[in-house]
């Protein structure tokens, strides 16, 4: 006899959470699948291209209306959960109440807007989900639109290029000294920006907003900058940061701090309710990015099948979907006094890579122009490998590791071992003529 | 079976060592000439070795000299060579005939050199005339002279063929005289009991085909032999017909009974090995070279083999005899001719007063030098002390090649004049120069040398010389010309043609029969200009009673007894003593693929490749104690000066020796001069030095980086160590210092005087790693390695990428084996389509998450999960389509 799984959200973690439960115990429960967007498990990250035109909604959608059926997964979508009653193990549903065995809390976040004076004009917005990104994609219809991008982090320079390659001018906000600072050192902060400039995005750094003026109609007309300046728009996106979506969880009674707090079992404070992605906090942590978000799913679908499986935040990397701004960066990239850089700088073809390194382990990497490798930087870090002995080719990559004891150490050949001038004369300069 | 020559080819003969291999030239249409054994030359039947073959690589106008310089700056030859007669002429007035010098070269052609010899001994009235030769052949011309009273090579070159036995002394004949060797290795494979024993201190890469390797102590070949002379008696094995034709046996045993062969450090069963072989092994051939020779005993262990020979008439048979092979194309042509100073001419003596006055007679001159001259060490040492005020320098580096070398250096600067003439300009001793004089190269020359077994050969230009270089024989006789107008000589050099030189230098041989001695070749002394231009390979003497053929069978030798003299040696050790401050016995020679100070060979990236820097030998126990490791630099020290050379770790060479080659120079390793090591001690006999026994120190050159470089452009480093060498398109240098500079790209930006090129850099200041590679556009113009280790890159493949479109050249090897991974499916990982396929099919991979984890594609953002599916279906299609159609 299933158990009865309640999954509330859709999102891209609950996704991956059905993948696996339906791969490794697919009679395990009856699961309905609470959403209050009108559908199922969309790949979100990949609204930037759907944004830039370069993929449609079609593409994207990584579990339709069929893969449910098939999978007898109940959908509740277009339809928001009121509350949930840890106690009784009764969920409420704007259509109803729904018992359950388990229950997941996949509530997601929500963007943060910046209290600004004027931020509640019409045209200020965040970027989340398909709406936002429909909304954007109708600003090209308006000749000479203007947009402006707070924020100059992942999401902001996506929303950004994805205006920009539809004919939108964009105006990209940033209070720091560069872009993507949290991802990237200065250098490689500037090659992105130069790169973002070249395909007609103005990009302010060091730069903090005052208000948003609106027009008669209440609809943003520009964003006025401390310094004065005013940079009109016909849409205002911020995209500095989300917060954990946990009301639904605190009102339920669970222990909730910044996010829902969950064990490395993926477990809530209440028994039997279970949180997943951007919702949560684990250690002190909340997340943002898909690929801890996974783990948590796979952790969540062994803790639901009972296997042991646990929990454990690893380095994260991060690349940009910005089309020709190919960019890679894991780790911790801070410059310090017991850490040591390997920078590998090509200013013609743009190509810039820093490897950081402690106790001969890579802790950090930004890479820009050429991010091949970035994977592989990845999983030496992550292995945690001692590179010393690859030391000197590291920066250049798996497709140049090469094993430095085998190559010749000078113009006379030789590596460690020793060798000896004379080779045999079959070795030699075959000599030629009539023998 | 090889063409014979075809009506495009030019015959000529190859310009580096001894053999004298014929060779066929056409030029390639590019500045350059196909180069191609000759078939019908006696010395090779059409075999080259790597340096011949190589040749064409060699002839470019590349760094040539163009036109002639005063103090550096070009003018005419008028001014030039007026210039020159007048110091000459002055120096001559001033100091007399001895203030005057020319050190000249086994490179000169017979015609130059006997300009040469006439111009400084007939006219201007010295012998101060000697010739590099002296560094390599002296010993044997001495010890030829006391034995057979001419320096006369008694065998030919078939006689390697039809021994049965070989014994290599001092001489690494696969790598210096390789078309003999394989001469050698030819004949044995049809005579599979011909032996080869090779004695030398060194594993060489002649020992690889040996039967007996004896590693003797340096210099201790007097020793052996006089062991060996000893058993020859002990064995009675002595041939008394033939000592009726030899004085002197009993002296010379008693002699040799009385050394100790022990001091060889040769075990008694390798000596007992030895003797027995050699003695039992009636047709056996001694062939030495430069480990015989380059001693302060030299002339000795050259006596010492020849007494093997003359006690048992070993000599002048076929298939037997000693052999001396000599390094240079025309060190035997220059010995005939009179190059050195302690020689007239056509084998003639300058203190003897009946062929002083012949000569005087033949050459019209009153002025012919009445003693003997200055052999080259004492030569430079009377440069540098100012006896000598005039020097001509014709072909050759003294500035890296006399011992001592730095102090040659410095007494040629101090020189009031000095006159070098070469093809170009980038030599040590060019750069020394008061007038530099373009001279034609190989290639462009026109004339005749002798290999080391008596053939005359011609060389024949295939090319036209650049517009201002003239032949050697054409400067020299202009030069006497403008001499003789200021010192009232009467017209002595009115040659218009090298067949001018020829017949009058062949018209002077008869006095070699007239005074009995061995070289005449006066049956050419009417050859016409027709026959001269066509002349044959044909080995001397030519006369009208004989021509060729071998020396001494007969037993009639050219002293004034008629009898061949067999010398009373005693071993005597190297001059420099091995110690405390200096342990270790320095070994000198050279290496396969250069010649000599490389002012052509490095002209050839083929050539330059093996062993493209210098390098010391040294044993692993030595090098184990010293701290030494494998790839080290290593600073070696002398009482004479100082190097720095790349250490080769290996047992070829004994404990307590160590040997360099002796190639590199101030234009490709400044700081590997060889012979800045080599103290000036000559052989008392014959006045050649003793460049294969200093003793040195050797430690660890404490470099704080090592470097690796290449560039399309020459390059000006600036560091304790470094060695060039040429490539395709540019050349390859190691580099090392013992300080590191401040900024590696404005360094290397100065290095390669590239300021403006675009950089791609690699720093890593932790541990001391940077790397720059310059562009202009996306090709290649240099690149630099660094490393506070030897730096460890794939330098032949970098080698290649200069000048060619080359991205990666600063990672410093060639891309992993990596097929093309398509384009990319996963773009968190950066897989592509051809990886997973090729993972799904080799891997066996059935499922999506399958190849996530073979490949991480597909485990980040997961977008791409549905083409990886697509595509396991689509293999699957594909392989069960394959099995239907197989059924």
């Amino acid at each position: 006899m299933p158990q009865k799984l309640i999954i509330i959200g859709a999102g891209m973690a609950p996704g991956r959470l059905l993948d696996h439960l339906m791969a490794d115990a697919p009679e395990a429960y009856d699961v309905t699948l609470f959403n209050a967007e009108p559908r199922g498990t969309y790949n979100r990250l990949m609204l930037s291209p759907v944004l830039s035109g370069e993929k449609t909604y079609a593409d994207i959608v990584t579990h339709d209306d069929a893969w449910y059926a098939t999978h007898g997964v109940t959908c509740r979508f277009g339809e928001k959960v009121l509350a949930i009653d840890p106690v009784t193990k009764i969920v409420t549903g704007e259509k109803g109440t729904v018992a359950y065995d388990k229950l997941v809390i996949a509530t997601g976040s929500a963007p943060f807007i910046i209290p600004l004076p004027g931020h509640d004009a019409s045209g200020v917005m965040a970027y989340r989900d398909l709406e936002d990104t429909e909304r954007m994609i109708s600003l090209a219809q308006t000749p000479n639109a203007k947009a402006v991008v707070i924020g100059g982090g992942v999401l902001g320079l996506e929303a950004a290029a994805g205006m920009a390659a539809r004919g939108i001018q964009v105006t990209v906000v940033h209070n720091a000294t560069h872009v993507m600072n949290r991802q990237l050192d200065l250098t490689a902060g500037d090659l992105l920006k130069s790169d973002l400039e070249a395909r007609g995005i103005a990009v302010l750094c060091n730069a903090n907003s005052s208000q948003i003026l609106s027009d008669d109609t209440g609809h943003v007309r520009a964003l006025q900058m401390e310094d004065g300046t005013e940079l009109p728009c016909d849409l205002l996106v911020m995209a500095v940061g989300i917060r954990p979506t946990t009301a639904l969880a605190k009102e339920g009674g669970l222990q909730v701090n910044r996010g829902v707090i969950v064990d490395a079992h993926m477990q809530t404070s209440a028994s039997d309710v279970y949180a997943l992605g951007e919702c949560t906090e684990h250690d002190g942590e909340v997340f943002g990015l898909v690929a801890p978000l996974y783990d948590q799913a796979a952790v969540l679908a062994k803790t639901l099948t009972q296997t042991p499986a646990q929990f454990v935040p690893k380095q994260l990397s991060t690349k940009l979907k910005v089309t020709g701004c190919d960019l890679f960066s894991a780790g911790d990239f801070a410059d310090a006094d017991d850490r040591e850089l390997i920078v590998f700088h090509d200013p013609q073809r743009g190509i810039y890579k820093r490897l950081v390194i402690q106790d001969h382990k890579i802790i950090g990497a930004v890479m820009y122009g050429d991010t091949a490798d970035g994977a592989w930087f990845y999983h030496h870090m992550n292995q945690g490998t001692d590179i010393s002995s690859m030391r000197d080719q590291l920066i250049f990559g798996a497709g140049f590791d090469a094993d430095l004891t085998s190559l010749p150490h000078s113009a006379i050949g030789g590596g460690p071992a020793p060798e000896k001038v004379a080779e045999p004369l079959s070795q030699m300069t075959k000599l030629k003529g009539a023998a | 079976m090889s063409l014979p020559c075809q009506s495009d080819e030019t015959r000529s003969t190859c310009p580096y060592c001894g053999v004298g291999c014929g060779v066929l030239l056409k030029p390639d249409g590019q500045g350059g000439l196909a180069v191609r054994g000759d078939p019908e030359h006696p010395a090779n039947l059409g075999r080259l070795c790597s340096k011949g073959s190589a040749l064409g690589e060699t002839v470019g106008r590349d760094g040539r000299l163009l036109a002639p310089q005063v103090a550096g700056k070009d003018t005419d030859w008028d001014t030039a060579l007026d210039l020159v007669a007048e110091k000459f002429a002055a120096t001559v007035a001033d100091h007399g005939p001895d203030s005057a010098a020319f050190y000249v070269s086994g490179q000169l052609l017979t015609e130059d050199y006997y300009v040469a010899n006439k111009l400084m001994k007939g006219f201007i009235g010295s012998a101060n005339i000697d010739t590099n030769s002296r560094l390599c052949m002296a010993s044997t011309v001495a010890g030829h002279k006391r034995a057979f009273g001419t320096d006369t090579v008694p065998g030919t070159y078939e006689d390697l063929e039809t021994a049965d036995q070989i014994v290599l002394v001092g001489s690494n004949l696969a790598w210096c005289h390789p078309v003999l060797y394989q001469r050698i290795l030819a004949a044995r494979e049809k005579n599979p009991a011909l032996k080869i024993i090779v004695v030398d201190p060194r594993r060489t890469a002649s020992c690889d085909g040996a039967d007996l390797h004896l590693p003797l102590k340096v210099g201790t070949d007097v020793a052996l032999f006089n062991g060996l002379l000893t058993q020859i008696a002990a064995r009675d094995a002595i041939n008394t017909d033939y000592i009726e034709h030899v004085n002197g046996i009993e002296a010379a045993l008693k002699a040799a009974r009385a050394d100790d062969p022990s001091v060889t450090g040769l075990s008694q069963g390798a000596l007992d090995q030895f003797y027995d072989m050699w003695i039992n092994t009636p047709k056996t051939v001694t062939v030495f070279s430069q480990g015989v020779n380059q001693s302060s005993s030299g002339a000795d262990k050259v006596n010492a083999i020849l007494n093997c020979h003359l006690a048992t008439g070993r000599i002048g048979t076929k298939g037997c005899g000693p052999f001396s092979v000599t390094g240079q194309p025309n060190a035997m042509g220059g010995r005939e001719v009179g190059g050195l100073a302690n020689m007239l001419a056509c084998h003639l003596d300058i203190d003897n007063p009946d062929h002083h006055a012949a000569v005087s007679a033949f050459w019209n001159t009153d002025r012919l030098s009445p003693k003997l001259g200055l052999k080259a060490v004492d030569m430079f040492e009377a440069v540098g002390d100012g006896r000598i005020k005039a020097l001509w320098v014709i072909h050759t580096n003294p500035a890296v090649s006399m011992p001592d070398a730095d102090k040659v250096v410095a007494a040629m600067k101090a020189c009031d004049f000095v006159v070098v003439s070469d093809i170009t300009a980038a030599t040590d001793t060019a750069r020394l120069a008061d007038v530099l004089l373009p001279a034609a190269a190989w290639g462009e020359k026109d004339g005749t040398v002798t290999n080391s077994d008596r053939t005359i050969s011609r060389q024949r230009p295939a090319m036209s010389a650049p517009t201002h270089a003239r032949a050697d024989w054409d400067i020299l006789a202009d030069a006497g010309r403008r001499m003789g107008r200021l010192l009232n000589w009467p017209e002595a050099f009115d040659f218009k043609t090298p067949a001018d030189i020829f017949r009058e230098y062949a018209d002077m041989s008869r006095l070699g029969t007239q005074f009995g001695k061995d070289f005449d070749i006066s049956a050419l002394s009417d050859l016409s200009d027709a026959d001269y231009n066509s002349f044959a390979p044909t080995r001397w003497p030519i006369t009208e009673a004989r021509q060729g053929g071998r020396f001494f069978a007969d037993g009639k030798f050219f002293t004034p007894s008629g009898k061949a003299n067999m010398l009373p040696l005693t071993y005597r050790a190297p001059a420099a003593k091995t110690g405390k401050r200096y342990p270790l016995r320095l070994n000198t020679g050279r290496i396969r693929d250069q010649w000599h100070t490389m002012t052509r060979t490095a002209l050839s990236p083929r050539l330059s490749a093996h062993l493209a820097e210098p390098f010391l030998e040294i044993h692993p126990e030595d090098a184990a104690e010293a701290g030494i490791n494998h790839s080290d630099l290593v600073r070696v020290q002398s009482p004479a000066g100082t190097g720095i050379f790349r250490a080769l770790i290996t047992d070829a060479v004994s404990r307590g020796d160590v040997f360099a080659p002796m190639h590199w120079t101030g234009e490709t390793a400044p700081s590997a001069r060889v012979d800045a090591l080599v103290p000036p001690v000559v052989d008392p006999v014959s006045g050649q030095p003793e460049s294969k026994a200093a003793v040195v120190k050797v430690t660890r050159f404490a470099a704080e980086w090592y470097g690796f470089a290449v560039s399309s452009g020459t390059v000006a480093p600036n560091c304790d160590y470094w060695a060039r060498a040429k490539t395709r398109s540019g050349y390859r240098l190691e580099l090392a210092g013992a300080t590191t500079p401040q900024d590696w790209e404005a360094e290397a930006r100065r290095m390669f005087d590239l300021p403006d090129a675009s950089a791609q850099v690699m720093n890593d200041p932790a541990s001391g790693t940077a790397r720059l590679a310059f562009y202009e556009g996306s090709v290649l113009k240099a690149a630099l390695f660094v490393s506070k280790k030897p730096v460890a890159v794939m330098r032949d493949y970098l080698a290649t990428l200069t000048d060619t479109d080359a991205p990666y050249a600063i990672a410093g090897v060639s891309p992993a084996d990596q097929p093309d991974p398509g384009p990319t499916v996963c773009s968190c990982f950066n897989v592509g389509v051809n990886t997973i396929v090729d993972a799904i099919e080799t891997q066996g991979l059935v499922s999506v998450d399958g190849v996530g984890k073979a490949l991480q594609a597909g485990t980040n953002c997961g977008s791409c999960r549905p083409e990886i599916a697509d595509l396991l279906a689509k293999v699957r299609e594909a392989q069960n389509e394959t099995k239907e159609a197989a059924e």
